[in-house]
């Protein structure tokens, strides 16, 4: 009989393919790998051959160089590619532009892994189809009953009301540099701000990117002392490590904004001292991953990086088989 | 209820002073009334409830998961409400969400069986977290956001956009006003007149003293320019006695004229004191004042009979004089008030007010040498010295100059750590209430340790840390959320403890209780064997009782 862990399985490296002879996301390079999407956790430089769609394959050589894999092959969204005896699919997985799930089958076997995904819409990138399959392998970041990310708009809008609210203060937004900050740029075009965004320089490469493949950010503009003297009224888009170093130190009296799922908790935003929480997230909140279990109905569940427990305890108590896998190696990359 | 949640929100992550403001000024200028009026309450700390406890709402939230998924998260996030606000199921299609002023007047009228509905059925209603966050705030008592009733009224007087308001004057009226306020709002916004405040036998906002750096303002400050005097430990009040009213007022404007009948008589010219509330008793030179444990025995008694009244004597021991017949003297300097507050004083004749003296002095050492080592009589026991400008006027509030209170050095004592306990909040996770005790000899001649107080403050975050392992590894035992610690003349840890007074407690097995205790050092290198004796704290009494 055949076992789903003939198929797939969890090793040092990262999840294993044997009858394909790949991996998925390693975290150490290896001959042949499957990437997901292009956070740094999940992409990494060095493998011989790298499976991944387009946009994946232009942010890995935007970050690494036009060498980060000895040989690169795109799949298209939706098209089987053969790795030895088993058909290899990418799926939108709604994460970060490219982002994918993988779709495994085998002998009549269908595995998906789930990688990093979200269920609400995201005017950056194509949005989360789901795949019958007998097992899902998803993420689990936020798998706590705690995080229920609320409608982005109205962050978005809580955002706005602020800058208005405090026109003699620059309003500076941590935002994750790949996927969180051009949809952050993208919601606040869509809520009506038509006026330049100022954009850390850690962010012009991504941006500009993103741009190329038909995301339309808007007036940008360096976020630096030479553009503008005074940002007063002004919102500048850095990543989250930015807010605390001395580069934050020439915006005047700033209203320090942070876009990221782990705001819900209060404790987390008075520790980074953020004034102005947006729980805005790229990742399944709990009512996203226990909907995504409950819609796809799998013969087993498992769980890669994050709060396995709480997920696995869920499916359990609503008879879906789950299992955690205990991968290491993923960072909780909201918090960068 | 949705714009008071993001408002308490903004408001509990908003380190700004200014920013507040702006925060609650906004809020107050476009909400309707009576939401906004509530809402100022709720800030002022005029409004507050304890409808719902704990433990109800977590059975709630258990009736609707699974309490292991709950525990996992209440772990996670360390405050209850907080938790409960964010794993509370939506229920759809449960009813439309309620306004603050529906669930403020519900509250005010429901019984305790009908306020549990009521709330489990608001939190079905509420969209997002934020909401039930600050519902659960307002219901449990638990409403902290950093912002104190001061501030609050200061941003109701910028709301106004036609008129210059002071803050002042909304203080001076806030005893006049009721919530929620609709009055105020309809004045502030030009829309009628400024509410009557003159209404005779009404409270005066007070001045308040600054804490004075040593290091900084003497070389400042010229000491020919200011008067010192004792600094008390009663309770500050205000005696009123206006237009045929008598009243007895706490410095934030509570009314307690009731509890003091003794004194609300005292006054028989009309005229507004400033004092301090103490037991008085007859000495052989004038009033001699008793310790705050006296004090307490008339406080927060609803009822009063002669008996206790003569026992415990209430007295005004006054330093400021606000109105005096019907002129308002606060405009006046501090020397020219003090003049007529003695010759009034002195007319009164009354054994329930006396003055309070000024302490004369010519230079700061000098003053220091006083405050280090008093003169005898009531000096002994005071808190400190106060400090006030000769030329300042009566200002409502804590202006930056004219008042400094300059308190006397805390009492110290070696003391060996017995128990600990969990906190709350954020320090859940920690054993940061502390119980420490002292030597004294136990019934078989041996030498044991008495607990003599609890202190859960005074330490870093790193030093908590440090605690909670001692605590963890030198557990002897446990019961429920308490654990006792290893405490050996060898063996356990001490701290420096720092405390403003002591007195006598029959609550206590130690027999003496510590006022406003802290840990002011973790003495890491001390062997508990060479902590303080009981009896130092029982001599230590007896001299603040003896003098
Ligand atoms: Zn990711």
């Amino acid at each position: 009989m055949i076992r789903p862990q003939d198929l797939l399985c969890p090793k040092p490296e990262g999840l294993y393919c044997a009858p394909g002879d790949f991996y998925i996301d390693p975290v150490r390079p290896v001959a042949r790998a499957v990437i997901t999407h292009g956070h740094s956790d999940h992409a990494r430089a060095g493998h011989g051959a790298v499976l991944a769609t387009q946009a994946t394959l232009d942010i890995m050589a935007e970050r690494y160089g036009l060498g980060f894999a000895a040989a690169q092959q795109v799949a298209a969204y939706g098209e089987a590619v053969d790795r030895d005896a088993v058909a290899v699919t990418l799926v939108p997985a709604g994460h970060v532009l490219g982002s994918a799930q993988v779709v495994v089958r085998w002998k009549g076997l269908t595995m998906v892994v789930s990688g990093d995904y979200k269920r609400r819409r995201d005017p950056t990138c194509a949005a989360f189809e789901p795949v019958p399959c007998d097992v899902f392998i998803s993420e689990a970041t936020f798998a706590l009953p705690v995080f229920r990310h609320p409608a982005d708009a109205g962050e978005i809008a809580r955002l706005l009301r602020s800058v208005a609210q405090f026109p003699e203060r620059a309003h500076l937004v941590g935002a994750y540099a790949l996927g969180k900050a051009q949809r952050i740029i993208r919601l606040l075009r869509e809520a009506g701000w038509a006026r330049p965004i100022y954009a850390h320089g850690a962010l012009e490469r991504l941006n500009a990117l993103y741009e190329r493949h038909g995301i339309d950010l808007g007036p940008l503009e360096p976020a630096t002392s030479a553009t503008k003297r005074d940002f007063a009224g002004e919102i500048i888009i850095a990543p989250p490590s930015a807010l605390q170093d001395r580069w934050s130190r020439r915006f005047p009296d700033p209203v320090s904004a942070f876009a990221s799922g782990w705001m819900q908790v209060r404790a987390r935003a008075r520790q980074r001292g953020v004034e102005l929480p947006l729980i805005i997230s790229d990742h399944a909140d709990w009512d996203e991953l226990t909907g995504t279990v409950e819609e796809l109905r799998p013969g087993e569940l498992w769980i890669t990086h994050g709060r396995e427990e709480a997920l696995a305890r869920w499916a359990e108590l609503h008879g879906v088989p789950a299992r955690a896998l205990a991968l290491v190696g993923y960072e909780e990359e909201d918090d960068d | 209820m949705r714009a008071f949640a993001e408002l308490l929100d903004r408001l509990s992550l908003t380190a700004s002073r200014n920013a507040k403001l702006r925060l609650v000024r906004d809020y107050l200028r476009e909400t309707p009334d009576p939401d906004r009026g509530w809402a100022l309450a709720a800030l002022t700390g005029d409004l507050s409830f304890s409808a719902a406890k704990p433990a109800f709402i977590r059975k709630a939230v258990e009736a609707r998961m699974d309490p292991q998924l709950f525990w996992w998260s209440y772990d996670y996030v360390g405050d209850l409400a907080e938790t409960v606000a964010l794993v509370w199921p939506r229920r759809p299609g449960a009813n439309r969400e309620p306004e603050l002023s529906e669930v403020v007047e519900a509250l005010r009228t429901a019984t305790r069986p009908e306020v549990q509905r009521l709330i489990e059925g608001w939190l079905d209603a509420m969209d997002e977290p934020r909401e039930r966050w600050a519902l659960l705030k307002l219901v449990t008592g638990g409403l902290r956001v950093g912002m104190t009733a001061r501030l609050a009224k200061r941003a109701a007087a910028e709301m106004a956009e036609t008129t210059r308001v002071e803050p002042a004057e909304i203080e001076e009226l806030w005893h006049a006003l009721h919530a929620p306020y609709e009055d105020l709002f309809a004045w502030l916004e030009g829309r009628s007149e400024k509410p009557s405040s003159d209404n005779p036998g009404r409270f005066r906002p007070v001045m308040l003293a600054q804490a004075i750096d040593e290091a900084v303002d003497f070389a400042k400050l010229d000491p020919a320019g200011y008067a010192a005097e004792w600094k008390w430990d009663g309770i500050r009040v205000q005696l009123v006695h206006e237009g045929g009213v008598r009243r007895l007022y706490t410095r934030t404007g509570d009314d307690i004229s009731r509890t003091f009948p003794d004194l609300v008589d005292a006054l028989f010219e009309e005229g507004v004191i400033d004092g301090e509330l103490l037991v008085l008793r007859a000495g052989p030179t004038g009033n001699q004042v008793a310790s705050f444990a006296d004090l307490q025995q008339r406080l927060n008694r609803k009822a009063v009979d002669a008996k206790l009244m003569a026992r415990y004597p209430a007295g005004l021991r006054a330093y400021d004089i606000l109105a005096e017949g019907r002129d308002d003297t606060r405009t006046l300097s501090f020397a020219e008030r003090r003049k007529r507050l003695e010759a009034f004083v002195a007319r009164q004749a009354s054994p329930r007010i006396d003055l309070s003296p000024l302490q004369p002095f010519a230079s700061w050492p000098e003053l220091a040498g006083l405050r280090a080592d008093p003169p005898p009589g009531d000096p002994q026991v005071a808190e400190g010295i106060m400090l006030k400008r000769w030329d300042s006027p009566y200002e409502a509030g804590r202006p930056k100059g004219p008042w400094f209170k300059w308190k006397r050095d805390p009492f110290l004592i070696d003391a060996v750590l017995m128990y600990a306990q969990r906190g709350h909040g954020k320090r859940s996770s920690f054993y940061s209430d502390y119980t420490f005790g002292t030597w004294t000899e136990g019934e078989d001649g041996q030498r044991v340790l008495t607990p003599v107080g609890k202190a859960y403050f005074g330490f870093t975050d790193e030093e908590l840390k440090a605690i909670d392992k001692y605590v963890r590894d030198n557990t002897v035992e446990r019961f429920g959320p308490v654990r006792s610690v290893r405490a050996e003349p060898n063996h356990g840890l001490v701290f420096e403890v720092a405390f403003e007074g002591l007195q006598r407690s029959g609550r206590h097995r130690s027999g003496v209780a510590m006022r406003f205790p802290r840990i002011s050092r973790i003495r890491w290198d001390k062997p508990p064997g060479e902590a303080d004796e009981l009896v130092t704290l029982e001599r230590m009494l007896a001299q603040m009782e003896g003098r």
